[in-house]
């Protein structure tokens, strides 16, 4: 086959790619007090600035704890998208100021991705970043981005964790304060500091009963004012203890029983150990971040045109190693917990299964597979959470690792006798939302774009079988399938 | 040629294949790879199994089915695919496969739009037809390459991961030892499969490789209802439902780009995931309220032609090249067997292999790159 080459790959991406639909100086991402903050800021110097956030989120991704550790504890009131809309402009007034400040606002818009040149990738006309509504997906230009995605809860672990009524410290205090949406009644909060004592505050204030705190060092840890402030609600916090697990009926949590042996009746198990910045944009696209144990997690580490502001940046630092912390509760709940609590509830991986790295149960396990656990894959090399999470499925469900990413990387540290911060992070992969297909879908491709695919490459001789070549089927075979590829 | 000591420079399922076979045939075997095994394109790509363009297709063929019993870990390996045409022009052109599959006496049933949406619950009405390899098949890109290093090791060979090679000792007309940066191994023969820095590395003992490296993606969704066979693609995509349910699919243009000795630390993916977003709904549109919930790239690498590059060099003579040229998982239970049989016996026992020879290339233009454009963006 005589191929005659233009000096063009028509099956490259060169040229290929849609402009984005709008372009601005700055895009905020994440309208809360720091976000709506720094866009009346960049406004303020004459820049273009659009301010996006994803809530209010649909009922159904709140139900799948996204964006926060929601458990199931939502009223139907979440169903109702101008409720919660008009929730959001009544618990933020500052809003209002920065749409009289010229930021355009968009509102159920979530950044699903930021893309960028830069190692292994040139073929960007620009940088941009993806945003999603409930109807479609777009790309929007900047120049400068500014993350002020919050944090997430931390979740862990424990026998009975995996049914509704199990929630995170940050989801509990959305509830009851944007929505007035909390369905339950009586909480066990698990936690003794800031977080966890501000929570049952909260909660207590907006006629919550809560039942008490969980504390697996010998006492509270938060600022002794607040801990005072919780006692003398009358709470108790039950100091040197762990929760032991969760015990419920059809509609979730009815009593948690603690390490002591006591039982305690709540509907609710407020998780409020810790929280995660949430940088998975930062991640996705390969930008720069670091290890931070007194801000809560691995931190944006900065760079000229993506800057995080807000708990993004990291929780506020009070000279508190989050991190042993969470080791301490993660060491204590390991030892209490059996071998078969799930760890990653959309897959169902249970922690025997993950430190024995076995692949899913509809797999066959033959001997040499039993034979094979973390501890052979150490022989090899440093744990490495991406490597487990391929091979044991542990982070790989719809929630994206929300509810089981830290903790996996916290035991593989604890059962590798490494530290946490050797762990490598699992990477977090565009979209870092779970985005429905048709709505990912770029419906006004470019033609180009169309005349470019192929399903691989587009080389002819690759795929010429091989007793054709030399045949007058070879030249058949390029002429159907290849034609318009090279002359 | 006996060879008691091979020395495989790189850990992803072509080289692991070849240090699994090589240790079937009591070989010690040692496997030094860069970072971990299969970090690369072998963990990260379509896992189809049907290459039946090329002369290793039979072996791939009579192996896969026993590879889960053979390695002694699961692959999730599947049997068999339909290829469904949503253009006119795609039903035209997957129509004249199957054709060609017909002559060669490999097995497939054309289907029309009923039988396709029977036999695939989540296809479209629009579409033209199937085309049904009642042949080949999928496996799970990244355990099957970890089920390659497991066996090899229970076979009692070595694998040193996070050891990128740095050189090798040359003696005699051989190469007596590869380097890293804390030690040398000794060995009898070497199996160059490093993929994009396979040409980096065969420099050091003078020998042009002419390969180009490129970037490719793919998405994954939540997982669907499963359906009666996993192995659907067509629409100009390649994928599989894999065995939990979620769709992992890819396919459309790639990127050249520029790859060192060290390899990328990050492997970006880009917006084309929208693109496949759209392909994917249009091919399977009773998934497309399912969430996306990841997006991935990959590196790999392709030959001018295309074709493999599976080679036992002349001088140094105790040296193998590999490179699959972009297709390289499902074949590797084939290329692996190859490679053994280079090393062992200086010739393929199951099949001609002549056109993978690097001596193909031997009158390759300079500026080959640039005349294919498969040069980076500048």
């Amino acid at each position: 086959m005589e191929l005659n080459f233009t000096g063009t790959d028509l099956c490259a991406v060169n040229g290929t790619r849609s402009e984005p639909e709008a372009r601005y100086t700055v895009v905020v991402v994440g309208a809360g007090p720091s976000g709506i903050a720094a866009a009346i800021e960049a406004a303020g110097s004459g820049a273009s600035v659009l301010l996006v956030d994803e809530n209010p989120v649909s009922g159904a991704l709140m139900g799948n704890d996204t964006p926060l550790y929601f458990g199931g504890r939502m009223t139907a009131a979440t169903q109702n998208s101008e409720r919660m809309l008009e929730a959001i402009f009544m618990s933020l007034p500052d809003l209002e100021k920065a749409m009289e400040a010229g930021i355009e606002l968009l509102l159920g818009t979530t950044a699903w991705g930021v893309y960028r040149n830069g190692p292994g990738v040139g073929s960007l006309p620009e940088q941009v970043v993806g945003l999603a509504d409930s109807e479609r997906s777009w790309l929007v230009g900047f120049d400068k981005i500014v993350l002020a995605t919050g944090a997430r809860d931390l979740a862990m672990a424990f026998p009975g964790w995996n049914q509704p009524g199990v929630m995170g410290a940050a989801a509990l205090q959305m509830l009851l304060t944007r929505y007035d949406a909390f369905a339950g009644r009586r909480v066990l909060v698990i936690g003794s500091h800031d977080l966890a004592l501000e929570t049952a505050c909260l909660a207590h204030e907006r006629g919550v009963e809560v039942v008490g705190l969980v504390e697996v060092r010998a006492k509270a840890q938060g600022s002794p004012a607040l801990a005072a402030k919780v006692e003398a609600l009358g709470i108790t916090i039950h100091c040197g203890q762990t929760i032991a697990s969760a015990k419920g009926g059809i509609d979730g949590v009815e009593r948690a029983t603690l390490s002591s042996g006591e039982e305690i009746a709540c509907d609710t198990i407020c998780m409020a150990i810790g929280l995660v910045p949430s940088i998975e944009l930062v991640d996705a696209m390969h930008g720069p971040r670091a290890l931070n144990p007194m801000r809560g997690g691995y931190v944006p580490a900065g760079e000229p045109s993506v800057s995080a502001v807000g708990d993004c940046a990291g929780i506020p630092d009070t000279g508190f190693d989050h991190i042993d912390y969470r080791m301490e509760w993660m060491q204590a709940l390991s030892a209490i917990s059996p071998d078969d609590t799930i760890i990653c509830q959309c897959e169902e991986v249970t922690r025997a299964d993950l430190i024995g790295v076995q692949p899913p149960n509809y797999l066959s396990r033959p001997a040499p597979m039993c034979g094979r656990s973390l501890e052979t894959l150490l022989q090899d090399g440093p744990a490495n959470q991406d490597q487990i999470k391929r091979l044991t499925r542990s982070g790989m469900g719809v929630c994206q690792g929300r509810r089981c990413r830290d903790q996996v990387a916290m035991l593989l540290a604890l059962e590798s006798g490494a530290a946490f911060g050797t762990i490598p992070l699992a990477t977090h992969r565009a979209p870092v939302r779970p985005l429905p297909m048709k709505i990912m879908a770029d419906w006004q491709e470019t033609a180009a774009m169309d005349a470019a695919w192929d399903v691989w490459f587009g080389i002819p001789t690759a795929w010429v079988p091989h007793e054709d070549i030399g045949t007058p089927h070879e030249d058949e075979h390029r002429q159907m399938l290849y034609t318009g590829m090279y002359t | 040629m006996s060879a008691s000591h091979v020395v495989i420079v790189g850990g992803g399922v072509t080289g692991l294949s070849a240090g699994w076979w090589l240790a079937r045939s009591g070989v010690k075997v040692t496997v030094l790879d860069k970072f971990i095994v299969g970090w690369e394109a072998s963990g990260r790509n379509g896992g189809g199994a049907s290459h039946y363009a090329s002369p290793l297709f039979d072996e791939e063929q009579r192996m896969w089915p026993q590879m889960d019993e053979l390695l002694g870990y699961p692959t999730e390996h599947q049997k068999e695919r339909i290829i469904i045409a949503m253009t006119e022009r795609q039903w035209e052109q997957y129509r004249f496969v199957a054709e060609r599959h017909k002559r060669l006496n490999h097995p497939v049933e054309l289907l029309d739009t009923k039988q396709v949406l029977d036999a695939v619950p989540l296809a479209s009405e629009e579409c033209f037809g199937g085309v049904h390899y009642k042949f080949g098949g999928h496996a799970n890109p990244q355990r099957s390459t970890q089920a390659y290093a497991w066996a090899l090791q229970d076979l009692g060979g070595t694998i040193m991961q996070h050891s990128p090679v740095t050189g090798f000792e040359t003696a005699g007309g051989k190469v007596t030892g590869v380097k890293t940066a804390n030690a040398t191994y000794g060995c009898d023969a070497v199996v160059v499969a490093a993929g994009p820095q396979i040409p980096h590395l065969m420099a050091q003992l003078g020998v042009h490789v002419p390969l180009a490296a490129a970037r490719a993606e793919m998405i994954i969704t939540e997982p669907a209802p499963m359906m009666p066979i996993g192995g659907v693609d067509g629409h100009k995509l390649y994928g599989r439902q894999t065995m939990r349910g979620n769709l992992a699919y890819g396919g459309g243009p790639h990127e050249w780009i520029d790859v060192d000795e060290t390899g990328l630390a990050a492997r970006p993916s880009t917006p084309l995931a929208r693109n496949l977003a759209k392909r994917l709904a249009e091919l399977l549109p009773k998934a497309a309220h399912l969430n996306v919930i990841r997006s991935w790239a990959g590196i790999i690498e392709n030959s001018p032609d295309g074709r493999p590059i599976i080679d036992r060099l002349t001088s140094p003579d105790n040296v193998v090249v590999a490179s699959m040229s972009s297709v390289g998982f499902g074949l590797s239970p084939a290329s692996g067997h190859a490679i053994r049989d280079l090393v062992m016996d200086g010739k393929c026992s199951f099949a001609d292999i002549d056109i993978f020879k690097l001596s193909r290339f031997d009158n390759l233009e300079p500026d080959w790159r640039e005349k294919r454009g498969w040069m980076p963006i500048a």
